[in-house]
């Protein structure tokens, strides 16, 4: 599979702009899989998976074809989505009302750094639930989590991706487990 | 409540890494059969682990793929030679003075619309015609440009009319060779003979010698 990608890589290098479609086509849900897991909006993923894309076809000239293409992908893409949750953050709608609460409004959530109540959590389907507490983590443990679960990616991988040292990558993954796991206390 | 080894925690993680030896499953397994606060904590890490791995799959919406092709720069298929260029300025350097020197050449085809021709002593000049009289004899080779040719009379030498006819009489006669130039390609072959005689005069003395 690989090395079909780097034929492709290789065929648009050479100004096949067609090639680029089925590397598009082959790698779609993974990359849309980890942004909407990163920013938890349909819309939002959409939108910087496909950014990640054209980037990775602009800068495909830099891409060394010694190392796996996803490996790459993935990289960009979670840098796409670590910027755009940062620049995020600042900009909730103080005035918009909390989903599922009476004219509670963000303003009332600043405090409790974005926690819905008890009781919304449990009432919540498991599959929102994963996602709620995924998006709790903090960042450094989200991203890594995502990838090791969600993504199913090896260690090494992660690593490679997050151009870390792999010690440093088990460390997160062991803390971000425990987190999730105190998270998920009250089920 | 006993104090539980702290390693313990980390054989854990290892385990659910898939990374743990032999041995220090053995030690965690012994341990975690004493110790149910341990027990428990492993539990619900399994769980939350399984609960992560087993979240539904999200797959790109319909349309995707066609966004990111709109979204594409153009200009990308431009790359693959600006790259070419790069690598090999003298190449380029040497196509550039080859397209700006054919262009004055094909300019200069196009754009010489004055009338000239080889000064004869015994030709005369009609308007934009030049007349080999009947009964003279022109000795040397006459070019026309821009014009025509009328031959009534002799010419000893080549006759050549560029961009213009030539019209010869019965009683014509022309001991060279003799060719008209209308096109763009005869003009060149035109040229890259001439040329040719110039850098090797040897061809010009052997026609001498023969003659």
């Amino acid at each position: 599979m690989d090395e079909l990608i780097n034929k492709r890589v290789k065929e648009v290098l050479h100004g096949n702009q067609e090639a680029f479609e089925e590397i598009v086509i082959h790698f779609q849900h993974r990359l849309y899989q980890v942004c909407y897991r990163m920013l938890n909006n349909a819309a939002e993923a959409e939108d910087i998976a496909q950014e990640a894309f054209v980037r990775a076809y602009v800068n495909l000239e830099t891409y060394d074809q010694k190392r796996k293409f996803s490996t790459w992908l993935y990289r960009i893409a979670t840098n796409l989505c670590i910027d755009r949750i940062r620049k995020k953050k600042p900009d909730y709608y103080l005035d918009a009302t909390v989903p599922g609460t009476e004219g509670l409004d963000m303003y009332s959530q600043i405090a409790t750094d974005h926690q819905l109540p008890e009781e919304e959590v449990e009432k919540m389907e498991m599959k929102d639930r994963v996602q709620y507490e995924v998006n709790r983590l903090p960042d450094k443990y989200r991203t890594i989590i995502i990838l090791r679960y969600m993504e199913d990616l090896q260690l090494q991988e992660i690593a490679d991706i997050l151009e870390m040292p792999l010690g440093t990558v088990k460390t997160r993954v062991h803390r971000g487990r425990e987190a999730l796991r105190q998270q998920m206390g009250s089920m | 409540m006993e104090k539980c080894p702290k390693h313990v925690v980390h054989y854990m993680h290892a385990f659910l890494d898939g990374e743990i030896t032999n041995e220090e499953e053995q030690i965690m397994n012994e341990h975690l059969k004493l110790c149910e606060e341990c027990r428990e904590i492993f539990e619900e890490l399994e769980q939350t682990v399984t609960l992560f791995k087993g979240v539904d799959v999200v797959e790109a919406p319909a349309g995707f793929v066609d966004g990111v092709t709109a979204r594409l720069p153009k200009q990308m298929i431009k790359k693959g030679p600006n790259k070419w260029f790069r690598q090999h300025p003298f190449m380029v350097a040497a196509a550039m003075f080859l397209l700006l020197m054919s262009a004055s050449f094909f300019s200069s085809f196009e754009n010489e619309q004055q009338f000239s021709f080889t000064k004869q002593p015994n030709i005369v000049v009609e308007g934009e015609t030049v007349v080999v009289p009947a009964g003279e004899t022109v000795v040397g080779d006459l070019v026309v440009k821009n014009g025509d040719l009328r031959i009534e009379g002799e010419v000893d030498g080549n006759v050549t009319v560029i961009k213009g006819s030539k019209y010869m009489a019965s009683t014509a006669v022309i001991t060279g060779s003799s060719e008209e130039i209308n096109e763009i390609f005869d003009w060149l072959w035109y040229k890259m003979k001439s040329v040719a005689k110039d850098i090797i005069p040897a061809s010009k003395e052997q026609k001498l010698e023969n003659e």
